[in-house]
């Protein structure tokens, strides 16, 4: 590698970092990921410079398309669309190192046996976080069904297809270049991925696209191993351990083990024996006009939305509660717990984009001892991550999961289409608990009539 | 090209120990433009992409390093352009003052 090149990859790699760097503070977090940008156009304007023999106008044609094509997309998503978006980027990457590690294999360049084992690393984590990536793409578009796809013998089939993985990479070891078990190889790799993912639950989605996203930066740092790359190894163990860290704090979040969401078939096992508990209580009903009256007197309130708020697309409405009880002095703040989007801190985005500041958007650990002060949390569209018996309830399915302390507060009003349970199927005390009130209808529907109300006060 | 196992570990395991401690200062709000942006940085893969496309002598070659090329300037410049629009949210108003 010419010198002037591994100059320019130290450049990039110090911007990526100090890119990354600058994501602690939410108003500088911007520059840095510009900063990061300027590091990649330098790694690409030294990678073309140093390779003179480039097909000039296959890459210039092959490029604008991509960039393009990516631009728009990027430019147009919805920010609810994010998970599949990020899942969908992620998917590129994934093909792109697999295919490079592919091609370097077949090369006849590959001599040293740790080279192939880098090479044929990347092939399979490429491979399935590629066709992983898109199957969890297909079920956050909803091309797929959300819900876990299963079928008898499912692990069976999956431990079968690994066995063979496994033979196939001993033969690959003994003869790199040949380019027909290569193929084979990259085949049950992207079957595999497809299969670990389609059983996964649509919930279970932030989780899923952390592990694929470490995925694909461990396969980008293995293909730095394999072309002798720092700037790939640097940056791939970036993102690798990113990818770990957000995976880590996803399942903690859901109280459940890594293995139990890539292989547990969540919702299908799932029947708890808390069933009937809603209709045993008695259920309490409220008026719009009491919601207001009650939050317009509030001292403090605290507003903990969840994907449902999103799928009402209420975002603006609530912004605009906000705004209206603001000016009546209340301090209004807003719970958000880890999973209440389709992937980490997804919430915080969709509140954000709706120009709710984030100075008001509060993380569970943070807001968790204020509940027990607050004169009303209002409850949007969220229901397993406000259950008390995750708590106090040792047989709930949920017992042990971090959920906001909602029910400690002196007042509690649920916004809810109806009474129907969450999308684990796990009934939640808190509604009826004496302090709650519901509010029946249409998120955003309930939350207009509300802002309405309170303006007349 | 010379293979430099030991040097490459030491540079992988650095900078794995360097990506956590970044990555675990960064607050849960932007967990979100976190993820699109390291999603946007493993794009990195390009410059592998190139190097292959470069480097090929066969149709085979050029047809595998030309797909990656493609693939990989998708995630990058869709990766960078995403989250630069998710952190111009947080960029637009510090605090609530109406």
């Amino acid at each position: 590698m010419l010198e002037f090149e591994q100059a320019g990859y130290l450049v990039t790699a110090i911007f990526f970092i100090a890119g990354m760097m600058r994501l602690k503070t939410p108003a500088r977090a911007r520059s840095g990921n510009l900063l990061s940008a300027a590091g990649m156009a330098i790694a690409v304007l030294v990678t073309v410079v140093a390779h003179p023999h480039l097909p000039w106008l296959a890459t210039l044609v092959v490029v604008a398309i991509g960039g393009a094509v990516g631009f728009l997309v990027a430019k147009r998503v919805k920010m609810t669309a994010m998970p599949q978006m990020v899942a969908l980027f992620n998917a590129m990457g994934g093909g792109a190192a697999s295919l490079v590690s592919l091609g370097s294999l077949l090369h006849a360049n590959v001599t040293v046996v740790g080279q192939s084992v880098a090479a044929l690393f990347t092939i399979i984590v490429g491979a399935i976080s590629f066709s992983g990536s898109l199957i969890a793409f297909f079920k956050l578009q909803e091309w797929l069904s959300g819900r876990p796809i299963t079928y008898p013998l499912q692990k069976w089939v999956n431990g079968g297809v690994l066995v063979i993985l496994a033979a196939v990479v001993v033969g690959l070891m003994a003869s790199p270049h040949n380019a027909g078990l290569a193929t084979v190889l990259i085949l049950l790799a992207l079957l595999e991925g497809i299969m670990v993912v389609l059983p996964i639950g649509g919930a279970d989605m932030p989780v899923v696209i952390s592990l694929l996203n470490a995925f694909t930066g461990l396969a980008a740092a293995a293909t730095g191993f394999l072309l002798d790359n720092n700037v790939l190894i640097i940056a791939g163990a970036l993102v690798g351990a990113s990818g770990t860290i957000l995976t880590q704090l996803m399942s903690r979040a859901m109280n459940r083990s890594i293995t139990n969401i890539l292989f547990g078939a969540f919702g299908k096992t799932v029947h708890s024996g808390v069933v009937g508990t809603v209709d045993d209580g008695v259920v309490t009903h409220a008026t719009v006009e009491d919601v207001a009256m009650l939050l317009a007197y509030s001292r403090k309130v605290i507003v903990v939305p969840g994907y449902g708020l999103a799928v009402a697309r209420a975002q603006q409405e609530v912004r605009q509660l906000l705004e209206k009880l603001s000016q009546r002095n209340v301090d209004v703040r807003f719970a958000i717990h880890p999973v209440a989007g389709r992937m980490p801190g997804h919430m915080n985005v969709l509140l954000a984009e709706a120009n709710v500041p984030y100075d008001k958007l509060f993380e569970m650990d943070s807001i968790n001892p204020e509940f027990k002060d607050t004169d009303v949390t209002l409850v949007i569209g969220a229901n397993d991550v406000t259950n008390p018996a995750a708590k106090n309830q040792p047989n709930s399915p949920l017992y042990g999961m971090p959920v906001l302390n909602v029910d400690q507060s002196r007042k509690i009003i649920v916004l809810k289409r109806g009474m129907s349970p969450g999308f684990a199927g796990i009934d939640n005390p808190l509604y009826t608990n004496s302090k709650t009130s519901m509010l029946f209808g249409d998120a955003r529907d309930s939350l207009n009539e509300l802002v309405r109300a309170v303006e007349e006060m | 090209m010379h293979f430099n196992w030991t040097t490459e570990f030491y540079i992988f395991v650095l900078a794995v120990f360097v990506g956590f401690q970044l990555i675990s200062k960064v607050p849960s709000v932007l967990h979100t433009p976190l993820m699109s942006a390291t999603n946007a940085i493993h794009g990195i893969i390009l410059v592998g992409a190139l190097s292959l496309l470069a480097s090929g002598h066969t149709e085979a070659d050029f047809w595998i390093g030309l797909l990656a090329v493609f693939l990989a300037t998708l995630n990058v410049v869709g990766g960078f352009v995403v989250t630069d629009r998710i952190l111009g949210m947080f960029q637009k108003k510090p605090s609530g003052k109406e």
